[in-house]
């Protein structure tokens, strides 16, 4: 029995170790594409493929050289004023909603919430169109404002995440409050919301990456490459010097590395929070 | 505006007229704290809805106004092959589905088969999945590049044949399967923690009558799974009529070798922002609308069937 045991270990073991590489390998190839010179990627003739994961010497001129052509920070800057706007904008709105939801008693609420659960079956591409008509006649196109303004107006996501949230804390808490003079929206401030704070949390770094891995949205409302955001760059040196494999794995380190730091300083909010979604179904 | 019309002429009870005001106050209460979602539900969600429905019955290309057509575009949808392709491809990434499923459940098993540095490699394997689409699709284009790409280069290697990828027509959707399963780790989350909730006594118990690993997985672990299974699932379906941004980034022309990657998403964006056919293009979102609802409540009806909710949940 306890032989077997031992050979499990080993298997399980292995089979980690071997899927961890191979998970990690592209990372791997995309670091070290992004170091070499251009005679280290192309094959030589008779040596077609080649595996040359760790080139000697490092090209790291492939850096400075793929943030002149892609103009990093202020890319990362726009990135950033949507994410932050976009975060701000999502964490009121949605706790005001589910506040409403959950902590104030009105006659037709549960019918109204129903109605906020069927919007998520909505595909969006049943909005996007006439919303993209909206903002051109108000002249939004070219602007971060389609961006950033709908998330002032609540994401039925997030006010169900929140509401699921607030029913769980007890209802004496409100009730004293109130007995003391406090208005509602002071409850929110005062009482719900310090004890919501790891929801919040969640739902605030939930909107920030949503933000920072948007494509559709940049690619339709952002046409001056002033405005572009992270990925709507990349895309653009793609397009641009598509041959340019090392320039090109450089830039993609550059905007994959911070994604990557971001995950280790909230991994703990993170995991919670994407368990907590699932846990929903 | 009833509890108004129903209170009696008479000077009321003083009890019943407090009863009224307080919910109408909390009516009045609740409905501006979800004020912000009334307009946004209002000019972002039902609205554009409704005027999506009417452009579906018209001519609208932008510049001039629209004109009806009636069922012009549905008529012209029906015969137009491109959008029959896209259908099929889009059709066709669904065997995604059941792989993604059992990857994702298959290495949440092996995370909780209480290894040592159960972190370091959660972490590993949920990397990828918060990797934005353009970025992960740029370095797949390189790994699929058909000259020095890491793909042949280790199917050379291994003195395999190599293969086309993405600029084959034949293994272009199989490409995107493989580069999508890379990013499995977000399902794999959700699988972990649901794993790490099956009461242990359950396999304590199926230990004791003599169930080996494979039957404790098959009448244990992944019934009491199952209600993620299907959260996945229904996700999975709506998320796969909506696949888009690695098919517009990663093929050239759009729609891959022989419209082979011509996604429905990719399709309907091409019509609206390529062609200027917006009509046309709503037209394209009422029908995926409707396949998705349809999809959704055939995934839902099948759940009683296979989705076991513990007692008194």
């Amino acid at each position: 029995m306890k032989r077997q045991q031992a050979w499990k270990r080993a298997v399980t073991y292995a089979a980690l170790v071997g899927l961890g590489l191979g998970f990690a390998f592209p990372f791997v190839w995309m670091i070290s594409t992004s170091l070499k010179f251009d005679y280290q990627i192309f094959p030589r003739a008779g040596n077609p493929f080649s595996l040359n994961l760790f080139p000697w010497p490092m090209r790291w001129e492939n850096y400075p050289r793929a943030l002149q052509t892609f103009p990093f920070l202020s890319y990362l800057y726009n990135t950033l004023y949507i994410c932050v706007f976009s975060v701000i904008g999502t964490v009121l709105s949605c706790s005001l909603a589910a506040y409403g939801f959950s902590r104030v008693r009105w006659p037709g609420r549960n019918a109204v919430f129903i109605l906020v659960l069927c919007t998520m079956m909505i595909p969006y591409q049943v909005t996007l169109l006439p919303v993209f008509i909206l903002f051109r006649n108000l002249g939004w196109i070219g602007t971060f404002k389609p961006l950033v303004v709908p998330a002032f107006f609540g994401s039925a996501f997030f006010i169900f995440m929140l509401r699921q949230f607030f029913m769980t804390l007890p209802g004496e808490l409100s009730d004293a409050a109130r007995i003391d003079g406090c208005s509602e929206l002071g409850i929110l401030l005062r009482i719900i919301a310090p004890l919501a704070k790891p929801a919040l949390a969640t739902v605030a770094l939930f909107t920030f990456m949503g933000a920072w891995l948007d494509f559709m949205g940049p690619l339709v409302y952002l046409n001056d490459e002033r405005l572009y955001t992270l990925a709507l760059g990349l895309l653009a040196f793609l397009g641009r010097h598509g041959a340019d494999w090392s320039g090109l794995m450089a830039a993609g380190t550059v905007v994959v590395a911070p994604i990557i730091v971001i995950f280790f300083v909230t991994q703990r909010t993170f995991i919670k929070g994407i368990a907590l979604t699932g846990m929903k179904g | 505006m009833s509890t108004v019309a129903e209170r009696p002429p008479a000077p009321a009870a003083p009890r019943v007229n407090y009863a009224a005001r307080a919910e109408r106050r909390r009516l009045v209460t609740g409905l501006l704290f979800i004020s912000p979602w009334i307009v946004g539900f209002l000019v972002f969600t039902l609205g554009p809805i409704l005027v999506s429905l009417y452009l579906s019955f018209c001519d609208y290309r932008v510049l001039t106004g629209p004109h009806w057509v009636g069922l012009g575009n549905y008529r012209q949808l029906a015969a137009d092959a491109y959008f029959w392709r896209s259908l099929g491809n889009t059709a066709f990434m669904f065997i995604e589905l059941p792989l993604s499923i059992i990857v994702g459940i298959a290495l949440a098993m092996l995370l909780n088969a209480g290894v040592r540095g159960q972190p370091a490699f959660r972490t590993i394997f949920y990397l990828p999945a918060v990797v934005p689409t353009v970025a992960s699709a740029m370095l797949w284009l390189w790994i699929f590049n058909p000259d020095i790409g890491l793909a042949n280069t280790l199917l050379d290697q291994a003195h395999l044949p190599t293969l086309g990828w993405l600029v084959d027509a034949a293994t272009s959707k199989p490409s995107f399967i493989v580069m999508d399963l890379w990013a499995v780790g977000g399902g794999m989350i959700i699988y972990l923690a649901a794993l790490q909730g099956v009461p242990q006594h359950l396999y304590e118990a199926a230990e004791i009558d003599g169930a080996n690993a494979w039957q404790r997985t098959w009448h244990i672990t992944l019934p009491s799974i199952s209600p993620v299974i299907f959260f996945m699932v229904v996700t999975g379906v709506i998320g796969f009529f909506q696949y888009f941004t690695s098919a517009y980034i990663m093929t050239s022309p759009r729609g891959g070798p022989e419209h082979s990657t011509l996604f429905y998403a990719l399709y309907l964006f091409q019509n609206a922002f390529e062609y200027f056919k917006m009509g046309y293009a709503c037209a394209m979102a009422w029908i995926l609308f409707f396949i998705s609802l349809v999809a959704t409540l055939v995934v839902f009806r099948s759940s009683a069937r296979w989705v076991y909710y513990e007692e008194g949940r």
